[in-house]
């Protein structure tokens, strides 16, 4: 896997730009007003509660969503012309899977699958796709059938997937749900390895942020409506938190420097719980303008 | 008992060699050559039931044709390409609607039952259309499965990669920039041309047999897409000639022992697959 990007040119544009973007399923706003960018080389978690849009964000990011209003640009670029430069791995990769298709024959599809014509596949894609299952650590599985892999390893065989092809941005949609611990702190790894060593820009659909809490860089939170985005030390406040899953959480630090999110002692606490709307909003504009 | 007898034909050979049979042996090598490659897909996207339920959509028009005096694979044909079309249209999600496709299935069954009571000849017709008839194919008809294989090749060798790639993830393939529409409607479109050949072999009913459990079996046996299309194919040849060579031996109708020996093909490696895994 290279590395295709400079960093002058990372940081001259961020990767991902939202400008007032809102999006309408018929009638209905999923989300609207967002405006705010997300720096090149970062580890972004989209959070919020089920049914705020977190899906449709990243769809929205690949152009597969049309916005109702707004702009979202990604990596210089309209959503949706830059996605050949873009690893994406959609949660169905745990569905069972009826086809005989080995793991490097699946890798491969992410390098020649959009190719129309007769191609046999050269030695140098078949490299390629070796190179991309070694970094995620399912080398020897190349020649397994997905049907005979677990969902851990079938999930990294979508992450090899969305490597081979050099992507600038990679795009998970709930990575660690339905996976075991092991499974789930491994994809973790495997994530850490992709930004640090080859300055990927990772974004990831979660709603577990313990997990991705050592390499997370900020997060995308979607609140009453709209998405804002803020650093990691800044998301990481029990208020927001709180307000963000809709029951008490708060923030523990650990001698060790560890960080967890938990419940609050109780369901609900109400001293934690009772913001009016008028000071909901302002809590907005301070996250906006801390930024 | 004494109506039943499952006598062996000691003339077999010459009935093999009767004009009719060549015609039927010819049949079935184009049929398995297509159904061996689409099944596969149709497996890989899991729209087994949607392309089972083509073959009963075909049916009002088959008997609906054989009413009107014209030919029958005609009127099988525009109907299960016309089915095919609109659940392409839907998406693929909606072949994977099977409360829906069951119903319709069996709206379109009963329609065909309705249209071939209209008249006698389409009545009489009835029992080929749901049973099959490889031994009455003519030369005719030959011409145009011939013709079909060699679309359907050249079609798939343009279109495999990105088939393949949508069958396995649609989103991802989307997002890369596959026209997931388009490959939809092209997989349904083809879909309705092997139903289209493979149902004078074996009938509606068990079409199912000749199309998806070849390819089922293969997907246990090979280990690549190519190769498993290759093996389904093989499988539906051997399954078909078999079922003619044994039709000639002995008083049971081809379209039985081809599904007999299909189904067993599938029970073997599924046995021994499941006995490989303990």
């Amino acid at each position: 896997m290279q590395h295709q990007h400079t960093p002058d040119a990372r940081a001259a544009e961020p990767c991902i730009a939202f400008r007032n973007a809102s999006v309408k399923r018929g009638d209905r706003v999923i989300w609207r007003n967002g405006t705010f960018d997300i720096p090149a080389g970062s580890v972004t978690a989209i959070v919020g509660t089920n049914g705020t849009g977190k899906t449709t964000m990243m769809k929205a990011e690949l152009g597969l969503v049309p916005l109702s209003e707004g702009t979202v640009r990604v990596l210089g670029r309209p959503a949706g012309e830059m996605n050949r430069r873009i690893g994406y791995v959609p949660q169905s990769y745990t569905s069972d899977v009826d086809s005989n298709l080995t793991a490097e024959q699946s890798v491969l599809l992410g390098l020649t699958g959009t190719r129309f014509g007769i191609h046999p596949t050269t030695r140098a894609e078949r490299d390629k796709a070796r190179e991309a299952m070694a970094f995620v650590g399912i080398a020897d599985r190349a020649r397994s059938r997905l049907s005979e892999l677990s969902g851990g390893m079938r999930q990294r065989v979508a992450i090899a997937q969305a490597l081979v092809a050099d992507p600038l941005l990679l795009m998970l949609d709930e990575p660690l749900a339905n996976l075991d611990l092991a499974s789930q702190r491994a994809t973790v790894q495997v994530l850490a390895k992709l930004n640090r060593e080859l300055g990927m820009s990772i974004q990831v659909v979660a709603h577990d942020l313990n997990m991705l809490l050592p390499i997370l860089t900020g997060a995308v939170y979607l609140l009453d409506g709209h998405p804002h985005y803020a650093a990691l030390d800044e998301v990481l406040d029990s208020d927001l938190l709180t307000h963000l899953y809709g029951t008490s959480v708060r923030v523990v630090t650990t001698p060790q420097g560890d960080m967890f999110v938990t419940p609050g002692p109780d369901g609900d606490v109400p001293g934690q719980d009772t913001h009016t709307p008028t000071e909901i909003s302002g809590f907005h504009r301070h996250q906006g303008g801390a930024r | 008992m004494s109506g039943i007898r499952f006598s062996f034909d000691p003339n077999w050979p010459a009935t093999l060699s009767a004009p009719f049979m060549t015609n039927a042996f010819l049949a079935g090598l184009a049929i398995a050559v297509a159904a061996g490659v689409m099944g596969y897909f149709t497996i890989a996207r899991r729209s087994t039931f949607a392309a089972h339920a083509l073959a009963h959509i075909g049916l009002p028009g088959a008997t609906g044709a054989a009413l009107l005096g014209l030919p029958v694979s005609a009127g099988l044909g525009v109907f299960a390409l016309g089915g095919a079309l609109i659940i392409g249209a839907l998406g693929k999600r909606a072949s994977q609607r099977e409360i829906a496709t069951g119903t319709v299935l069996a709206f379109a069954t009963g329609l065909g039952l309705f249209f071939a009571r209209l008249s006698s000849s389409a009545s009489q017709q009835l029992q080929s259309i749901l049973f099959g008839s490889i031994l009455t194919i003519s030369t005719g008809q030959l011409i145009g499965f011939a013709v079909f294989d060699v679309i359907l090749l050249a079609v798939l060798a343009v279109i495999y990669r990105p088939l393949l790639f949508s069958s396995l993830d649609e989103q991802v393939a989307q997002a890369k920039g596959v026209p997931i529409g388009a490959m939809n409607i092209a997989f349904m479109a083809i879909m309705a041309g092997v139903v289209t050949i493979a149902v004078p072999a074996v009938g509606t009913l068990l079409i199912f047999a000749l199309v998806i459990t070849p390819a089922a079996t293969a997907n246990i046996i090979a280990g690549s897409p190519f190769r498993a299309m290759l093996t389904s194919s093989v499988l539906c040849l051997v399954a078909i000639w078999g079922g003619l060579v044994l039709s000639a031996m002995f008083p049971a109708p081809p379209s039985f022992i081809i599904v007999t020996l299909s189904t067993l093909f599938w029970a073997v490696a599924k046995g021994v697959a499941a006995l490989r895994a303990r």
